[in-house]
């Protein structure tokens, strides 16, 4: 039973991250209908945004690691993806953005794999150790919890729940009740219509791919606070398992953004700790197909038509 | 290419027989090279009649080239010996663990492309290359295929004359379906679904059919493959892989089978020239280190091709257009 | 009487909340040509798409030939003997103007994939017939000097025209247009009626026409089935047709007709 819930409690806080990624994904496919695969690897940058720039920045804020420290990294490497994420739309899929969808999707497969190689004849291939950000210790449990004071929750693991929260909402104020968001929201429905109403897609665009690289930057940041080995292909995993919560909840949905990457997360814990580790991988694939096959818009998404 | 009749086929079939004895003298370096490129000329060609011709974007042709080169190295682990040992039969057993390899490759191919019917584009790519991640980690969890260790000891059956005439079949199968008045089809699914219904050409038949097609002859690849290396390992079977046979249709030109078997060519020479501009100790180490990583240029080639030429170096059909995009 | 061609009986359909098509029934007769004409988004393309099995009917019953066709593929559908156009114009792109032809052909073949491998002498044959009918198809219509070119190349009038001839290839019993003369001058339009005529009486073919140009409608069909939200609010001649309050009002709003 304590084994099952530190299953569900570390499943949680993994899922928490896919949920920041998989935002990103449903925000930049809400807008232009298509999958960004680089999406996993902006997401490996800001992890390395945080390495470099980590040190640097605690050093700021006090010598240790200190809270408000691992808050401006975090700001940082935020904005360091929310650049890089602006200017791959802008070099790779602005120019083709009315050509075929295939085009572009292969385009994306090409910057991805562009980030992953270069990344590793930048940085190296070997996983590098990120720096202690805060002490991440385990909180003492009180003993009238009895038997449930045996749990193991980190400071990392609070802090990653409560950073994604706080992000989300943020997200759904962005989308719902500012100017901003109502042009994203247009743009989603009907782009000619949008344009035509004035607004200037490029900026909308552009704004939704910084905003979705920034949470993936932040993702980075956090998971590396909490398992500190960072490589240049972390990003190909995570962004699949993002992807597939992305789907599951919806894609195009924030809500269901968050929620398929919570249950992606329990899911996957759930198997390591039951079924078996090496099919951790196999069955998120597996939950992927199922979705697309039984319900492809997802879990609270809502359906298309093609019009004939 | 247009009529490709059967004397030519033939005749290669005749070219590769005669002239296999000559090949075995050359450099063992080229000759591993040279056999490569039969491979991947099956492997693209085939993987072109999925992407190219029917329009269903596959991400996931390594994953059947897999099943392909486990199943058939596990027939002649297995059965290699009970024939005797004369060359006459163990060449009947390489041939029908190559032909067991290529069905099972099928069946996968025929359990991928029946539910993946309803998908389109991106959707499509993502679950194929889901069923190679898949495929990848069941033969990681399979002790009798030797799981993560790999799996090793087959007898270097595959020659000159077996990768070349199956990759002549290959390119012969693909060219001839595709110019006849049936097989036409392929590209009416391609261009418009609802059109090519409305028009009485039963898509699901067509999709199924190039799944499957394409999944057997990558198993053939696979099967060849296996008996070439003698050692094949999950990981080689990848979704990078995959992306390697996609980059090798793209630069050629969906649609186009000429086009892409000489971008198979050359992406199979390439990285062998990569890796020896990279011992130029005379270039800067930035560049050595680049050539040493293939994938660097693979990507850089697939953004800028994309960019520049979608519709590959060598023309074909360009890309599979969506409605909305025609209407425009 | 004999049994009609096409019967639609209260066929009904609903994309969430909205019923496009509701409760419609009429019936078309081998070898008649009929109108189909209503306001925008009355449900014209709908009930196309409803008896070519693209949509599926959400109450009612389609027949074809005495048989339903409802939850039958579009694919069969077509094998039964309805062929159609569509409004917004779909011909294979990537296909010259002969393949385009050629395709349509695909279901009424003897030889099969197995036969396109082999290339045996009945393939050639077969091969030959097929060819030779398309280009009698393309110079009834007026292609066959085009016959090499990509469709998209062609002028907007004759790929509307190129439609009709691959629709024509899968021989049908009845052809279904879709707003044939959208995107036509008069002139073009005078000539496509006359087409639609000499096709009509050379295919023996019960016509279905979905057109808004009324004096296309008018001046060819037999018959006129009027919708108006999804629903029959007409059904006769010309003649009655133009003179219904209920259609007047339908095209040029209620409001106007009182007044």
């Amino acid at each position: 039973m304590i084994e099952f819930l530190q299953q569900l409690i570390d499943g949680f806080s993994q899922g928490a991250i896919y949920a920041l990624i998989a935002l990103g994904y449903t925000m930049v496919f809400g807008v232009l209908r298509f999958i960004n695969f680089a999406h996993g690897d902006v997401f490996m940058l800001g992890a390395f945004a945080g390495l470099y720039l980590g040190p640097r920045t605690l050093k700021l804020f006090g010598a240790g690691p200190s809270y408000i420290g691992a808050a401006a990294v975090m700001l940082l490497a935020m904005l360091v993806c929310a650049v890089i994420g602006i200017i791959i739309e802008r070099l790779c899929y602005r120019p083709l953005r009315e050509r075929p969808k295939l085009t572009v999707l292969i385009t994306a497969i090409g910057v991805s794999l562009f980030l992953e190689n270069f990344g590793q004849f930048i940085f190296g291939a070997n996983p590098k150790s990120f720096p202690e950000l805060i002490n991440n210790r385990a909180f003492e449990l009180p003993e009238w919890w009895g038997q449930f004071s045996a749990l193991t929750i980190t400071i990392s693991q609070v802090l990653v729940v409560a950073v994604t929260l706080v992000l989300l909402i943020a997200m759904r104020h962005i989308v719902l009740h500012t100017r901003m968001g109502m042009a994203m929201r247009a743009l989603s429905f009907n782009p000619v219509a949008a344009s035509l109403m004035g607004i200037n897609t490029d900026v909308v665009i552009s704004f939704t791919f910084g905003l979705g690289s920034a949470l993936a930057g932040a993702a980075g940041i956090l998971i590396s606070i909490q398992q500190p080995s960072i490589d240049p292909l972390m990003g190909v995993n995570a962004g699949l398992k993002a992807f597939v919560a992305a789907v599951l909840g919806g894609i195009g949905n924030l809500p269901g953004a968050a929620l398929g990457g919570i249950l992606i997360g329990l899911l996957e814990y759930i198997v390591v700790g039951y079924v078996s580790p090496t099919y951790r991988d196999a069955i998120v694939f597996g939950v992927l197909i199922l979705i697309l096959l039984v319900k492809p818009t997802g879990l609270l998404g809502s359906s298309e038509r093609e019009k004939v | 290419m247009d009529k490709w009749p059967k004397s030519i086929l033939i005749a290669v079939l005749l070219g590769c027989l005669i002239g296999s004895p000559f090949v075995f003298q050359i450099n063992p370096y080229y000759y591993d090279i040279l056999l490569g490129i039969g491979i991947s000329i099956i492997l693209a060609a085939s993987l072109n009649l999925v992407n190219g011709y029917t329009g269903q974007f596959s991400l996931g042709h390594a994953g059947f080239m897999g099943i392909g080169a486990y199943a058939s190295s596990w027939v002649t682990l297995s059965y290699g010996y009970c024939l005797g040992a004369n060359t006459t039969s163990t060449t009947t057993v390489f041939l029908l663990a190559l032909l067991g390899g290529g069905l099972m490759a099928g069946i996968a191919g025929l359990m991928v492309g029946v539910p993946s019917l309803r998908l389109k584009g991106d959707y499509l790519a993502i679950v194929t290359l889901a069923f190679n991640e898949i495929i990848k980690g069941v033969i990681q969890n399979a002790e009798p295929l030797g799981a993560q260790r790999g799996l090793g000891g087959m007898v270097q059956h595959t020659n000159f004359f077996w990768t070349f005439g199956f990759a002549a079949l290959t390119v012969y199968v693909v060219v001839h379906l595709v110019n006849s008045t049936y097989g036409r089809g392929f590209l009416a699914v391609r261009d418009d679904e609802i059109a090519a219904e409305a028009m009485g050409i039963n898509t699901t038949k067509y999709k199924v059919l190039a799944f499957v097609l394409g999944a057997f002859f990558a198993g053939i690849a696979g099967g060849l493959y296996a008996h070439f290396k003698q050692f094949i390992h999950p990981e080689g079977f990848n979704f990078l892989r995959s992306v390697d046979i996609v980059v090798m249709v793209i630069l050629g030109g969906m649609g186009n089978t000429a086009g892409v078997c000489f971008a198979a060519v050359l992406l199979t020479i390439l990285p062998e020239f990569l890796r020896s501009v990279s011992h130029y100790t005379w270039l800067p180490l930035w560049l050595q280190q680049i050539a040493e990583n293939r994938m660097i240029l693979y990507s850089l080639l697939l953004i800028v091709l994309m960019l520049t030429r979608p519709q590959g170096l060598f023309g074909g059909l360009g890309m599979p257009r969506r409605r909305k995009d025609v209407e425009k | 009487m004999s049994d009609p061609l096409l019967q639609l009986e209260n066929a009904t359909v609903q994309f969430g909340g909205l019923k496009a098509v509701a409760d419609l029934s009429f019936q078309i007769d081998a070898g008649e040509l009929v109108g189909l004409i209503g306001p925008n988004g009355a449900g014209k393309t709908t009930v196309f798409n409803l008896i070519t099995g693209v949509y599926q009917t959400t109450s009612g019953q389609i027949f074809f030939d005495k048989k339903s066709v409802v939850g039958r593929r579009p694919y069969k559908i077509t094998a039964r003997g309805i062929a159609r156009t569509f409004q917004n114009i779909r011909l294979f792109a990537s296909l010259s103007v002969f393949d385009n032809v050629r395709c349509a052909c695909n279901m009424h073949l003897a030889h099969g994939i197995s036969h396109s491998l082999w290339r045996g002498a009945g393939f050639s044959k077969e091969e030959a017939q097929v060819e030779k009918d398309v280009m009698e198809l393309l110079e009834i219509f007026g292609l066959d000097g085009e016959r090499d070119m990509m469709c998209r190349s062609l002028p907007y009038g004759d790929q509307r025209r190129l439609e009709i001839v691959r629709a024509l290839a899968t021989r049908p019993k009845l052809l279904l247009l879709d707003e044939p003369a959208a995107g036509m001058n008069p002139t073009e339009k005078v000539e496509l009626m006359k087409l639609i005529r000499f096709t009509q009486k050379k295919f023996k073919l019960a016509v279905l026409l979905v057109e808004h140009d009324m004096k296309v409608v008018m001046g060819i069909c037999e018959r006129i089935v009027v919708l108006d939200y999804g629903q029959k609010i007409a059904e006769g001649t010309p003649a009655q047709i133009r003179s219904d309050s209920k259609v007047i009002a339908a095209y040029l709003g209620k409001e106007t007709v009182d007044a």
